[in-house]
């Protein structure tokens, strides 16, 4: 089985920045990753982006060309398409590509698999027509394609950042009902922080919500009880703000609550994660260049809390710049800089988790309400379950399959461990979380009858062109 | 509708779905392809048999399961249309063992 100095698995900004580095120092890199295109979901398929779409997306998007070209050129071996389904503790990392799937190992591994969205499990949630707000703007970046009549709901920043993409590209949404209580707007207030840096990210979001009010778009604040509705797909959104109950009939409806982390590697490998109060997510436990409680294993960029592209570039960069000094290789940079400037992209956190932080009513489901949606569970067969004695997600898991379907928990997991705490009056520290196991992503038998270990780099590459 | 900003501009491809005929840009994903011909439904949950659709377009939710040529379990999302691609809808499990 061939060797390699580093692994990456993710190609977004954390993953591309720790591959430049490493590669830089001399080491053999390989990156894996899941999509077709580089970029993760935040600089999404940005290398085939015309002046147009770049221009709609904006600079923060268009940004990401300098560092995929810096990532083309850093002779990376990168595999695209390719899905990694087990890692074991000795750093081996198995894969599936084009229906095939093989293995190599590695001194190091750098986790950049990026966040997911936050569920966001309110009555119709499953029904067709009604998408992740993330999603839609994946159909923005890597089609160009926009939906002409939907409406956007929930909170956090990227709500806003859509809305006015979407006008940009001049389809505006038909309104955008937002679930932060007013309440919030004064706690985040005093959590401002006085920097240039923070201040930015302020005058930026500030600027989406004018160009949003501007074009005219209903805005609808303090939303709470939010229900869709319609006859096998959604026909309409219910909810109250501001004290009046409204009903819109909608085509598409795109759910937001935030990004939290993808735990799913960190957890297959046992590493220490810790609960996140102010993120609400489980996080692994990191020292300061990334690494985990697990030697040799390191995460970079939203998956170890969230703190967006850049903060996940200057993570990626330095962790690859530790797994290259601890293989003893030369590294010139200013590490000392790089913290500094993390620092100060992150302070603006304080300020948008407590804002943007789920509303009671998303934390906690009407007993009706859909969690698991693979396997059809709601809200109130996760209690009943606590009521007969599942202490914690892996019971209540034995009692109802509850992330047993193909998203093997990646949607439901963190809110049935808030079910799980609030019933039992526990921490969700101590609730915990489900235990991953390989295989990380369904894999056909198919694929693993065809596995052969790489016995060279060469054969991995070819794997990629295999049909 | 889901609609091209600047019109479709790759190349087309033909597929099938559940039978229909449809053309597709090259590039795009069979997830975004099928939207974009107005295909919301593209399975059915095995536990109930509701209709679903895509929800998170970046291969976590696994709500975009489908048949494609005659393989099931996969992700619409995460593959892009071929030429002759024959897609079906995913039933749902009981039905599935019953035919």
């Amino acid at each position: 089985m061939t060797k390699h100095d580093v692994v990456i698995v993710g190609a977004g900004p954390a993953g591309m920045a720790a591959a430049i580095e490493c590669a830089r120092a001399g080491l053999s890199t390989i990156l894996l990753d899941e999509q077709n295109a580089l970029g993760g979901q935040v600089y999404r398929a940005v290398e085939k982006a015309d002046v147009r779409l770049l221009k709609i997306l904006g600079d923060d998007y268009s940004k990401g060309r300098d560092l995929a070209a810096a990532f083309r050129a850093s002779g990376t071996v990168y595999m695209s398409g390719a899905t990694v389904w087990n890692v074991n503790p000795e750093l081996g990392i198995f894969f599936s590509k084009s229906g095939t799937s093989s293995s190599f190992s590695a001194g190091a591994m750098i986790v950049a698999t990026g966040a997911t969205e936050r569920a966001m499990p309110v009555p119709g949630w499953t029904l067709p027509g009604v998408m992740t707000a993330g999603a839609c703007q994946i159909m923005l970046k890597a089609n160009g394609l926009i939906h002409d009549n939907v409406v956007l709901v929930g909170s956090g920043p990227l709500l806003w950042l859509i809305a006015a993409q979407m006008i940009a590209a001049g389809t505006k949404p038909s309104a955008m009902i937002e679930t932060v209580p007013l309440s919030r707007y004064v706690a985040a207030l005093g959590l401002l922080p006085f920097n240039r840096t923070a201040l930015g990210y302020i005058r930026k979001g500030a600027a989406m919500m004018r160009v949003v009010k501007r074009a005219g778009v209903p805005i609808y604040r303090d939303a709470t009880e939010i229900a869709i509705t319609g006859n096998g797909q959604a026909e309409a959104i219910s909810f109250r703000s501001k004290g009046r109950s409204h009903t819109l009939p909608v085509e598409f409806v795109a759910l937001h609550q935030g990004v939290v982390p993808n735990q799913q590697i960190t957890r297959l490998l046992r590493c220490e994660h810790f609960w996140s109060e102010s993120q609400r997510c489980f996080v692994p436990t990191l020292d300061g260049y990334g690494e985990t409680s697990v030697d040799n294993i390191y995460v970079a960029g939203d998956g170890g809390g969230i703190g967006g592209a850049i903060v996940a570039e200057l993570q990626g960069r330095l962790a690859g710049l530790r797994v290259a000094e601890k293989a003893g290789k030369r590294v010139a940079v200013d590490v000392t800089a790089l913290k500094s400037q993390l620092q100060r992209e992150l302070s603006i956190r304080p300020f948008l988790d407590t804002l943007y932080a789920p509303s009671a009513e998303i934390l906690a489901p009407a007993d009706g309400t859909i969690v698991c949606r693979c396997e059809e569970l709601t809200a109130g067969q996760i209690r009943a379950a606590v009521g007969l004695g599942a202490q914690g997600p892996n019971q209540v898991k034995s009692f109802l399959r509850s992330g047993m379907g193909p998203c093997q928990g990646r949607i439901c997991g963190l809110a049935v461990t808030e079910i799980i705490a609030e019933c039992r009056t526990q921490p969700p520290s101590v609730v915990d979380y489900y235990r991953i196991r390989p295989p990380l992503k369904p894999l056909a038998l198919a694929e693993l009858a065809a596995f052969t270990p790489a016995e060279s780099d060469h054969a991995i590459v070819e794997l990629g062109q295999v049909e | 509708m889901f609609k091209y900003i600047q019109g479709t501009r790759g190349k087309l491809v033909s597929l099938t779905f559940e039978g229909r005929a449809l053309s597709a840009v090259e590039d795009d994903s069979v997830a975004s392809a099928l939207l974009v011909a107005g295909e919301k439904v593209l399975r059915f949950s095995p536990v109930s048999g509701a209709q679903r659709s895509p929800f998170c377009m970046m291969g976590a939710c696994f709500e975009c399961l489908v048949e494609i040529d005659g393989v099931p379990n996969r992700q619409a999302c995460m593959l892009n249309v071929k030429e002759g691609m024959v897609v079906c809808r995913q039933r749902n499990l009981a039905e599935a063992t019953r035919s």
